[in-house]
């Protein structure tokens, strides 16, 4: 996976400015994630490749649009040093998986990763660095595992 | 337990729990706003495939982010909004102010445990109330079922002790912990404010502390009730019991301050964390000043800017949006005369409402300008233009700078 590299405390505003988030369909709004930070990421940003953060990824406003147009864009993974605590709960319920990473800073934008499930691990192919995968507590992934919140506790119920 | 373990504790039916724990508990309100209800709506409808809501009572919408509406998709989806409350007999306050000043006015009391879909739902914890911010489909499963699951946070206790010098205030306080603790180290945690400056800030004030917890990463905040909330809430049955920390309460840690020396202070562009000294930025140009929002739109806020500005008038070059926090708090000020100040000031005066601080509507910045706030973030773009920039400072320091035109020390003018 091709990573798309961003910095400390990308924070829901700039994932999706508020000014669109009356646009009528996620559709639109997906048009303009990432705008402030990078203009071109929804025309370039190719579905299944990885996000990657620094700290404090996701902070701010508790708005769903944000894990929202970046699931509609075909984020599966997003990869930071650390979540902030809205957004984790969000990405979790939408099932986009989160992996905190301490190492993230590591990752460069274009770097070729991939991520081995079976063995936990992280491997960076550009730099043939590795490293360890902390697993999402059980809770957390039986919820990414039936697809997110509605279906888990439909399957509970 | 602390307080905020012992109200999640009651609300998940347990006799006891630790933090760390994850608990399915009973909310007493879900409040949403115009931000993200039809996102709510839709996931409610089509995901879930509720049909009504679990109490009707107990859910607040609010349409107060954009308001009123500014364009024909704004005003689609308040249509969609009201058609949907009209038809479950939800709460819905159409324009009485921004969302947590009229929960805190006409809901929220103490002991009570509250999730919304807005991160600045931790702001009741001044009140006593556990409450905590959430995205939508969280929330449209609690409007299904009344019920959430909860991760119990580890908590940290701010000693604050000292007097606030004058024209130094609880603003001030939060910016500088924002700063101290940085925008990530309260992430997933509780803050409970403790010490002897509570005593001697009002309610008011100690929503301004509350209100900003998120910006450290916090879930919750608190404080402790004390004669002053309960003698607003005396004819209400409260457990007040319940809200006093147990002798053996434990804390992640203890972080204590002494504000006796504190100067006013001012968060940079472009996080909240960036916090310096006022006296570092003197100076610096402005083009725009806003005294309104959850964390600062308060009458107390109103009077002090008020104070400032009586009889004087803002700088040419500089535009001042005023946006009361709520209805309530706006025909007080019409009544004390401080809407007449800000309109011979040269001000503009909003209904109430997120307005500027939210960044769609209401005096949105171009670029290459500079605004300085009384709100809450100045994220890239919080308020507009991604190259506009934005100051965060208490009411004083806003109405002060205003009148120069550049960031002022407002002691000048008290």
């Amino acid at each position: 996976m091709k990573v798309w590299k961003f910095g400390d405390n990308v924070d829901t505003d700039q994932i999706i400015p508020s000014q669109y988030l009356v646009l009528p369909t996620m559709r639109e709004m997906a048009q303009h994630t990432l705008e402030p930070l990078a203009p071109q990421f929804a025309q370039q940003y190719k579905a299944g490749e990885l996000l990657v953060g620094g700290h404090n990824f996701g902070c701010g406003s508790s708005r769903e649009q944000a894990p929202t147009v970046l699931k509609e864009l075909g984020v599966k993974v997003i990869m930071a040093q650390s979540f902030a605590r809205i957004f984790f709960r969000n990405c979790i319920n939408l099932g986009v998986l989160l992996i905190e990473l301490p190492e993230a800073n590591e990752l460069e934008q274009g770097h070729e990763v991939k991520i081995d499930y079976t063995h936990a691990k992280i491997i960076n192919k550009t730099t043939k660095k590795e490293y360890e995968m902390v697993p999402m507590s059980d809770f957390f992934k039986k919820i990414v595992n039936s697809g997110g919140l509605v279906d888990y506790l439909k399957n509970k119920n | 337990m602390n307080i905020t373990e012992k109200i999640i504790a009651k609300h998940a039916k347990k006799e006891k729990v630790v933090p760390g724990e994850i608990v399915e508990v009973d909310v007493d309100y879900c409040m949403a706003n115009d931000a993200t209800i039809c996102l709510n709506i839709d996931i409610f409808k089509n995901k879930f495939g509720f049909k009504k809501v679990w109490d009707p009572a107990k859910v607040v919408f609010l349409i107060e982010h954009q308001l009123p509406a500014d364009s024909v998709n704004t005003s689609e989806s308040h249509k969609k909004i009201r058609e949907f409350s009209h038809a479950q007999g939800v709460q819905l306050h159409e324009r009485d102010g921004v969302c947590h000043q009229v929960m805190f006015e006409k809901y929220v009391k103490p002991g009570q445990l509250i999730v919304a879909a807005d991160s600045h739902t931790c702001s009741y914890g001044c009140l006593g109330a556990f409450s905590t911010g959430m995205g939508s489909t969280d929330i449209a499963a609690v409007m299904g079922s009344g019920k959430t699951w909860l991760k119990v946070p580890e908590t940290i206790l701010v000693d604050l002790s000292g007097k606030l010098k004058p024209g130094v205030y609880a603003k001030d306080v939060i910016l500088k912990l924002c700063g101290e603790i940085t925008a990530a180290g309260a992430t997933y945690k509780s803050i409970e404010f403790t010490g002897s400056l509570i005593k001697n800030l009002s309610i008011s004030e100690r929503f301004t502390l509350c209100n900003m917890v998120v910006e450290m990463g916090g879930k919750s905040a608190m404080i402790a009730p004390d004669q002053t909330i309960k003698e607003c809430y005396q004819a209400q049955d409260i457990d007040w019991k319940l809200l006093q920390p147990d002798a053996d309460a434990k804390y992640e840690k203890v972080l204590k301050y002494d504000v006796s020396k504190l100067e006013p202070q001012v968060a940079c562009p472009h996080f909240v964390d960036n916090v310096k000294n006022l006296k570092e930025l003197l100076d610096t140009p402005i083009d725009q000043g806003f005294i309104g929002s959850c964390t600062n739109g308060r009458l107390d806020d109103l009077r002090i800017a008020a104070r400032i500005l009586h009889h004087k008038k803002i700088h040419p070059n500089v535009r001042l949006l005023v946006t009361p926090a709520s209805v309530t708090v706006y025909q007080r000020a019409l009544k004390e005369g401080l809407i007449d100040i800000f309109l011979e000031a040269g001000a503009i005066i909003n209904h109430p409402g997120c307005s500027t601080c939210w960044g769609a509507c209401q005096g949105v910045m171009a670029s290459g300008q500079t605004l300085i706030s009384t709100a809450n973030r100045n994220f890239k773009g919080r308020a507009g233009s991604p190259e506009s920039k934005i100051y965060l400072a208490s009411p004083a320091t806003v109405a002060a700078s205003v009148v120069e035109g550049k960031i002022v020390d407002p002691r000048r003018y008290l």
